[in-house]
């Protein structure tokens, strides 16, 4: 039974994987494909690692599992953060479609003056 | 249910060729930099499922400190698309 | 106030090293002493959090409750993206809008960003005072009531009752 349960979690985090990296592939530019891939390929590594714990139990191997999904949560939101605002103030453009961009509109000031002074 | 277990392994490994697609196609030096990071995610999982098929536990420790690096990694090219210096 | 943080901090790292191990050897936890003490001794003034609200077992249960529906929350967001990865015209309409917090505190707002990003269609890009910046792959409104009770709406009710 345990071992029927933990192979259907290991199909739904290769699907979630899959369409992550599907993600990446289809959709337009840098901000959509960061939002796409890192949702679902998270999501689809915690499923596997929650299906080791499902099959092993609360033994050694279960529990250092355990402890690497609040891990790989947090280091994948951070570096997702981390990344998309040093791409946006690098200056890569958005797609051309998109509706409503605040963040260029309330900074682009602030960054002339700054380079103006150095 | 072994080959399961072996099938997903080498369908693992063909996402990561995807996301080598996206390191060739990738117009710009972000999108590169996101399909190295959504990568380590993915061999997390590889190690998961070697850590399955063999039942040892040093393999999950090899994918704690893969995502650990890989996060690294990652603040570091995203100083580096800032334009600021690492000690800021 | 400081030498009660510094005790938690160090005992959560030695309990974390206990059960990375999993081995009880008095070599080992003299290791693990040794190594979670100088952690503790590096790292502790960068955390200013008062830990003694967290014994009020009000906060956990209100806790518990946050992580229930952020795990809803999540999984909800991954169909919604293999709805639009998968749909074969691509229904997305992207933007970036600005969020006004009312939450104070270092931590819940680190808490609420990461939770932002989990959540259907949208990732946070900056904070600059109290503003949050949001990418939102499917811009739906653009009068700021709405879409802030759509985005942080829950979120922040919940983290104010965890950390105030």
């Amino acid at each position: 039974m345990n071992e029927l349960i933990s192979n259907i979690l290991i199909g739904i985090g290769l699907a979630f994987s899959f369409f992550g990296c599907l993600g990446l592939i289809r959709l337009p530019d840098i901000y959509n494909r960061l939002q796409s891939a890192t949702k679902c390929v998270t999501l689809g590594a915690c499923c596997i690692l929650l299906s080791l714990v499902i099959r092993y139990g609360f033994n050694d191997i279960g529990i250092k599992a355990l402890i690497a999904i609040p891990i790989l949560f947090f280091t994948s939101t951070s570096g997702a953060h981390a990344l998309l605002k040093g791409s946006h103030i690098s200056g890569f453009k958005m797609w051309e479609k998109s509706v409503t961009d605040h963040y260029s509109d309330d900074t682009l000031g602030k960054e002339e003056e700054t380079t103006e002074k150095t | 249910m072994m080959e399961w277990i072996d099938f997903s392994f080498w369908f693992l490994i063909a996402l990561t060729a995807l996301c080598l697609l996206r390191v060739i196609l990738g117009p710009t030096v972000a999108d590169r930099v996101v399909a190295i990071d959504i990568m380590g995610i993915i061999v997390v999982g590889i190690c998961v499922l070697l850590a399955i098929r063999t039942g040892r536990s040093f393999l999950i420790d090899i994918g704690i400190a893969w995502i650990i690096l890989s996060f690294i990694g990652t603040l570091t090219m995203a100083k580096y698309l800032e334009r600021r210096k690492l000690n800021e | 106030m400081r030498a009660i943080n510094v005790l938690i901090y160090f005992l959560i790292c030695f309990a974390t090293w206990l059960l990375l191990t999993h081995n009880l050897g008095w070599q080992n936890l003299v290791a693990g002493s040794v190594i979670s003490l100088l952690t503790t001794l590096v790292f502790s003034r960068y955390f200013n959090f008062d830990v003694t609200k967290m014994i009020n077992p009000v906060r956990w249960f209100w806790m518990i409750i946050y992580i229930i529906y952020f795990i809803w929350q999540c999984v909800k967001a991954n169909f919604d993206v293999a709805y639009r990865v998968l749909h074969p015209a691509m229904p997305i309409k992207p933007g970036i809008v600005r969020v006004n917090l009312t939450l104070q505190g270092s931590l819940a707002r680190t808490i609420l960003a990461n939770s932002i990003t989990m959540t259907p269609g949208t990732i946070a890009v900056d904070i600059i005072d109290d503003i949050l910046y949001v990418h939102w792959i499917y811009v739906r409104y653009l009068d700021h009531d709405r879409y802030a009770y759509r985005i942080s709406g829950k979120f922040e009710r919940i983290l104010k009752k965890i950390f105030e």
